[in-house]
């Protein structure tokens, strides 16, 4: 049952990820997008981690996507506008996305050899009081200076949305 | 004791810094008086110290912080407050803080005078942790400092390029002597595995009389104190640091810093006993220097020149003491050499400053009424520097002679004829400047006048310091104590062979007897010359022969500069024009052409398009997973 | 749900994540659009992410999902710079295709 679970959110992730690139309006993107995300909160549920789904879709779908929908509206973009690359451009793009799934896939088999059997010691980890110790514990320095990031990054956002720069 | 000694370098380095930082800022009044108070403020604490010192009649090691810890080798930031330390700090903050005060007087017209007290009280920090270490390099942090000022206050008017030439020459004159210090710390520290001084003096004691060790290192630390206290063959930047302001010619140049090398040897005295070869060549040096600097003064007619030889060769007599052992006798004339010789200085300063800058004496004359005060404190100094009783520089001279004579009537005799010739030209200098008639412009006559309060007042203190510091060691026969002798007993460690032969009173009494009929017959003659026929010392081109050649201070520095400073140029400028501009540059350049080069043919990389950036970015990443996983 | 966890192998959820991955990547190479190229950057993020708590799940160790909060942060303050970046470049050159930024170079 479980694993149905997982197969279908898996394709839902891909196809959709593959929609993204390939759709030629900006608007499908974002849209195909945001349901990719909310796959990989499926995905972040099944694995236990139930604050983090709810965090990934708070920012991701709530806040960021959103950003994004907001500046492709505001600058009007759409099929029309839509820049092309030559055909060669393409092929080689996807020869070399597919080699480098490749390569990590071999990556991945040979680090498997030593991988070993790995077993489930702890399944709670998520939950968000077990996050929130070691939160507050072990991360309390980097959780604060984040603050600072995202209040520098606001900063430089507005100073760069500003019509006059000089 | 060791919560109140940290604040003892620390206030004068607390003035420096506010002097520093607000020299733009503080008016001139409160700098000066900025820096007076935080000397006073470090003289205090010095006596506080003293009591306890004086009391206890042992040494203290404090320690701060550890500084270094490396293997074996451990330095603390340590003070150490005995008998030698807290005497030294009562000499260099009590004479420091006279001069600091002579200073606000005496710079007062000067445009960096915020400056030059910042310079000062930077000075006295560093004397006090040269002084004050617990150790060897704590020391040198000290020893390096004094140089450091001395080199920024020599050259303190720096837009003359004869001034800055001689603030470098002290530089490097000491440098040489610092290599010598640097080297005795090494073997120091690689034969006892310690820098402190209390357990290497521990180890010390364990070796034998002359072992090749010890005497190398005595002579080592020797070197050191040759740069730092003039001594031959090191000594010619002394007479040309007179080049900065007068109250640091007698703060630095002759009160203190010059001594820190007696300071040194008698720290380090146990060391030096156990190596008489090393004493003997310190007592030989010493000997030498007295009286060829001696010579040399006789003609000079700078009159801070001629103060400048004179403590050189004062502290060749003072080398001559701590060769002959007595290094109790030493100390006790860097003690009234700092009165006396503190005073003549501040008083040519005075005469100077009444001059509107005018050095050379025989421009002077018939002062003696223009500046009343000057002339009687000057005139003291002259006979407190002659030896004359019962004033200070008459106990300390006799009981160094004393000892000479203990060690040798031949070492006796050459320090008699020393002091001898220290009489002459002291007179001379004193009655060329004072007496006769005035030979300056009529200008600078009408410009004559006596000091100002804040420069008089050292004087006359110091005046009085000199007069009556011989009471610090009034010796058995005339019914004294030898106090400072007994202060010191408790540092020096002796062999216990100087008291051996033990002279009689009837001998004392004969050898100042001596010593005062000379004195007595060089005053009847020179006041005759000087005073009677009212000669004047000739002019440069009227010299002839040999005073010609002692004019010309013997001509040590064209031979130096012939045999090591030409030859050292000509090297450099082979190494530049063969060296550096055929080998080194032309590696040097076909590294940069080929990096040029290589940048013209790689920069096509950098097409603009991000595209392909990313594009190569991708396969990058490919050809090292390959590597990392398929290859290895 | 302990059997939920176990029922999937940890092989699986590295698959997905390289999948994810390479699609991420094969959308910055295939696009010009500066905005959809940062979307798929921003889907490589996430396929990151799902792997770290792919791996906290199975090692059970919690400090791999507080890493995922903070590369969320990150994540988002950097489309908050990047998207206003995308602003002025618009309003400078009135495009967003990434081969019209090609100024920087010798």
């Amino acid at each position: 049952m479980v694993l149905y679970i997982f197969y279908a959110l898996s394709v839902i992730a891909m196809a959709c990820a593959l929609l993204v690139v390939f759709s030629k309006n900006p608007i499908h993107s974002v849209l195909y997008l945001i349901l990719t995300f909310f796959a990989i909160a499926g995905h972040y549920v099944l694995l236990n981690a139930q604050f983090l789904a709810v965090v990934h879709i708070i920012v991701y779908a709530g806040a960021i996507m959103v950003l994004f929908l907001f500046v492709i509206m505001l600058l009007n973009l759409n099929a029309e506008t839509e820049p092309h690359k030559n055909t060669l451009t393409k092929i080689m793009a996807t020869i070399s996305g597919g080699l480098l799934m490749v390569t990590l896939a071999g990556a991945f088999r040979v680090l498997e050899k030593n991988l070993g059997q790995v077993t489930v010691q702890n399944s709670n980890v998520g939950t968000i009081e077990n996050l929130g110790k070691v939160l507050f514990n072990d991360f309390l320095l980097p959780f604060e200076i984040s603050s600072v990031l995202f209040l520098s990054a606001m900063i430089g956002a507005v100073i760069l949305g500003k019509k006059q720069l000089n | 004791m060791k919560e109140i000694a940290w604040l003892l370098p620390a206030l004068p380095l607390a003035g420096f810094i506010i002097n520093g930082l607000g020299r733009k800022y503080i008016p001139k009044t409160l700098a000066g008086i900025i820096g007076s108070a935080t000397v006073l403020g470090a003289f205090i604490i010095g006596i506080m110290l003293f009591m306890q010192v004086h009391e206890t009649q042992q040494g203290q090691v404090l320690n701060y912080y550890r500084w270094l810890s490396v293997g074996s080798l451990v330095v603390d930031l340590g003070l150490y407050v005995d008998q030698l330390s807290a005497w030294m700090i009562l000499i260099i903050t009590g004479i420091g803080f006279l001069i600091h005060v002579y200073s606000m007087g005496y710079m007062s017209h000067d445009e960096g005078h915020n400056k030059f007290f910042a310079y000062l009280n930077l000075f006295v920090f560093f004397m006090l942790v040269l002084v004050m270490g617990s150790n060897y390099p704590m020391m040198f942090i000290g020893w390096e400092g004094v140089g450091l000022c001395s080199y920024l206050l020599i050259g303190f008017w720096n837009t003359n390029t004869n001034y800055n030439n001689a603030a470098k020459k002290a530089f490097v004159m000491n440098r040489i002597g610092d290599l010598g210090f640097l080297l005795g710390m090494f073997m120091i520290y690689y034969n006892f595995g310690s820098l402190d001084y209390n357990t290497v003096f521990a180890k010390v004691a364990g070796f034998e009389i002359n072992s090749p060790v010890l005497v190398a290192i005595a002579l080592l630390l020797f070197v050191g104190a040759m740069g730092k206290s003039a001594q031959l063959p090191l000594y010619t930047w002394l007479p040309d640091a007179m080049a900065g302001p007068t109250p640091v010619s007698a703060l630095i140049h002759a009160a203190t810093m010059v001594t820190a090398g007696i300071y040194m040897i008698v720290r380090s005295n146990i060391i030096y006993t156990l190596a008489p070869h090393a004493q003997d060549v310190v007592m030989v040096v010493g000997l030498a220097t007295s009286i060829f600097a001696a010579v040399i003064g006789l003609k000079q007619n700078d009159i801070k020149k001629v103060l400048a030889y004179s403590t050189v060769s004062q502290l060749g007599l003072m080398f001559m003491a701590l060769g002959v052992g007595a290094y109790s006798s030493a100390m006790f004339h860097v003690t009234t050499h700092a009165f006396f010789k503190a005073l003549l200085f501040l008083g040519s300063g005075s005469v100077i400053h009444a001059m509107g800058g005018e050095q050379d004496m025989r421009f002077m004359g018939g002062l003696k009424k223009k500046l009343p005060i000057t002339f009687i404190t000057f005139l003291l100094g002259t006979l407190a520097i002659c030896g004359i009783p019962p004033l200070s520089g008459f106990f300390s001279k006799d009981e160094i002679l004393l000892n000479a004579f203990m060690a040798s009537p031949v070492i006796w005799s050459l320090a008699v004829i020393s002091s001898l010739i220290t009489t002459i030209y002291m007179l001379r200098l004193l009655f060329v400047t004072f007496y006769g008639k005035f030979r300056g412009t009529h200008e600078q006559e009408h410009h004559l006048h006596e000091s100002p309060a804040s420069m008089t007042i050292p004087l006359v203190i110091l005046c009085i310091l000199a007069v009556f510091g011989g009471l610090l060691n009034v010796p058995e026969i005339f019914g004294g104590n030898a106090w400072a002798h007994h202060y010191f007993s408790g540092m020096i460690i002796s062999t216990g062979e100087e008291h051996g032969h033990h002279v009689s009173h009837a001998t004392e009494f004969i050898l100042m007897g001596v010593m005062l009929t000379l004195i007595a017959a060089a005053f009847v003659v020179l006041r005759n010359k000087y005073i009677t026929k009212g000669a004047v010392p000739e002019k440069d081109e009227e010299m002839t022969g040999f005073t010609k050649l002692i004019g010309n201070k013997f001509m040590v520095d064209e031979i130096y500069d012939f045999f090591i400073v030409k030859p050292a140029y000509l090297m450099s400028s082979a190494l530049y024009y063969v060296a550096e501009l055929k080998f080194i540059d032309l590696i040097v350049n076909a590294i940069g052409d080929g990096i040029v080069g290589l940048g013209r043919i790689f920069r096509r990389l950098q097409t603009g398009n991000i595209g392909f950036y990313i594009f190569t970015m991708v396969l990058s990443i490919v050809a090292i997973l390959v590597f990392k996983y398929f290859v290895v | 749900m302990k059997e939920v966890v176990q029922g999937i192998p940890l092989n699986y959820y590295l698959a997905l994540s390289t999948v994810l991955f390479s699609i991420g990547v094969l959308g910055v190479l295939f696009r010009r659009n500066a905005i959809i190229i940062l979307m798929c950057v921003e889907l490589m993020l996430n396929s990151v992410n799902l792997l770290l708590v792919a791996f906290s799940a199975f090692h059970g160790d919690a400090k791999a999902q507080v890493f995922v909060f903070f590369i969320m942060i990150v994540a988002a303050a950097e489309v908050a710079v990047g998207l206003a970046l995308m602003v002025l470049i618009y309003r400078n050159i009135k495009s967003l295709d990434i081969d019209f930024l090609n100024k920087l170079k010798w």
